[in-house]
């Protein structure tokens, strides 16, 4: 659980209570033995600056490379993309997607709504966007998994996954046990 | 069905400020300089409560221009102060499109009996409060967040020790009760019996609870998140401080790291002067903002 900043505890009680041991990760040190990382919601550009100035980039990348399963929820989606529309400089940039920050408008136009993710069964997903980025266009290895509106809100490539709203403030556990699945090594 | 302005929605947001810094910015310029040094959000005001304090009469929202010009100025979110009970002020920030409104007690209040019912606003709220019954007043009222109150622009971080203090002890003996005591507890705290319960059986409060008031080091900061804050606020302390960048830089550090004590010995070094403080002793009561709230 990368914890520089966001909703990191509310991610870690829930994979907690799906039976996974937690870490919070805030220095280089504390990513040994890991065998997942989530980057929580929270502020992308707070997340960014914290990770360069603790020198977090390479070792999460390195370990993402190699073959480490990494979740990223809204900002975390932001972290984990290769492109940002309108600025120069992506974060980790370990997906191949571009994303537009806030573009579904300030925090009055946050929302929650009913979505399908045919991935995880037939069931909605209760979905809550806040100030959420979506995603604008995805290279030849990125799978779509979940669209609202005809913006692309959820992702998968190889063992990275990313939406653009947050499953930790509900109580559906579906796309947490999707990403524990991953990290097994069952999808 | 899509529905906006909902609970999950308002708390939402402040969840995902957790663990950050807000800081007080008068300018596009600040703005920017509070951005680039990792803050999670901005307040934009016409003056910092140090300065407010100084100048006396009433304290009013601010102009919509430097609210707008922020706005323009950041990406992260911006929130802003309307008066306590002022339901217009609100709506106006609303209509400008901030972030969050803080129904704030630096502001000299416009309703000496009622807060703003903030479940009637799409726009999340966040809220002082002293004490855990004033805190769940609020939350019933529809405050998203809460800010447990120091004395703003004093640089003086003891009141807002004193009232975190206070509100953690009361959230641990209501945790521990039976479900027996629980009503006449809620009467004793004048705060409703339903949220009572809630934070019995969560051992904390329903929204995120930050701190604000005196904050005006890295230590000062660290030490708030040890009393158990989900985050800061910084109102005077940044940008009254000899090195603005500096010290916003250091206070968001020391904030995630604030357990990490060589590390905040670090960040401390050099760091200039901080903002003047004021002893509080010295304050009369009239001039006490922290007890604005009902």
């Amino acid at each position: 659980m990368l914890a520089l900043q966001g909703a990191f505890h509310e991610h870690a009680r829930m994979l907690r209570d799906l039976g996974a041991d937690t870490v919070l990760v805030k220095l280089p040190r504390h990513l040994d033995g890991l065998e997942g990382l989530v980057i929580p919601g929270g502020e992308s550009t707070t997340i960014g600056k914290l990770l360069r100035e603790y020198e977090l980039m390479e070792p999460i990348r390195a370990m993402a490379r190699e073959g480490m399963p990494v979740f990223g929820t809204c900002a975390g989606m932001i972290v984990l993309a290769a492109r940002i529309q309108g600025e120069d400089e992506p974060h980790l940039a370990l997906m191949d997607v571009t994303v537009n920050r806030n573009s579904f408008g300030r925090q009055r136009e946050s929302f929650e709504t009913d979505l399908s993710i045919p991935e995880l069964g037939d069931d909605p997903f209760r979905a809550v966007f806040i100030r959420a980025p979506h995603i604008e266009s995805v290279g030849p290895g990125v799978r779509t998994l979940a669209t609202y509106e005809d913006r692309i809100v959820a992702v998968r490539e190889e063992k990275f996954l990313a939406t653009s709203f947050h499953p930790e403030l509900t109580a559906d556990d579906r796309l947490h046990r999707y990403f524990l699945g991953i990290v097994a090594g069952e999808r | 069905m899509t529905v906006t302005g909902t609970d999950v929605v308002k708390r939402g947001m402040a969840q995902m400020q957790k663990g950050g810094v807000i800081m007080d910015v008068v300018s596009a310029e600040q703005a920017k300089i509070a951005e680039a040094a990792g803050a999670v959000a901005v307040m934009a005001l016409e003056r910092v409560p140090s300065d407010i304090r100084a100048a006396g009469g009433v304290a009013r929202m601010a102009d919509p221009t430097i609210i707008e010009e922020v706005m323009k100025a950041v990406s992260i979110p911006v929130m802003a102060k309307c008066r306590i009970g002022h339901i217009v002020e609100a709506r106006v920030l609303e209509a400008l499109g901030v972030d969050y409104i803080d129904e704030s007690e630096v502001l000299t209040p416009a309703d000496d009996k009622f807060h703003i019912n903030k479940k009637a606003f799409t726009v999340p709220f966040v809220c002082g409060a002293r004490d855990l019954g004033e805190a769940l007043r609020r939350i019933a009222e529809g405050a998203s967040m809460i800010r447990t109150k120091g004395e703003p622009g004093t640089g003086n971080i003891v009141e807002a020790v004193k009232h975190q203090r206070l509100m953690q002890a009361q959230i641990r003996k209501i945790q521990n009760m039976s479900e027996d005591e629980l009503v006449a507890e809620a009467k004793n705290l004048g705060a409703p019996y339903e949220l009572v319960l809630e934070v019995h059986k969560q051992g904390r409060l329903p929204v995120v609870n930050f701190a604000a008031g005196g904050i005006a080091t890295p230590a000062d900061a660290a030490l708030m998140m040890e009393l158990g804050s989900d985050g800061v606020f910084v109102g005077s302390g940044i940008f009254k401080s000899e090195n603005p960048e500096k010290f916003a830089r250091a206070i968001v550090q020391a904030t995630t790291h604030y357990q990490d004590y060589e590390l905040i010995a670090h960040l401390s070094k050099g760091l200039g002067t901080p903002m003047k403080g004021i002893d509080l002793n010295t304050l009369r009561d009239e001039e006490r903002m922290a007890v604005r709230g009902w």
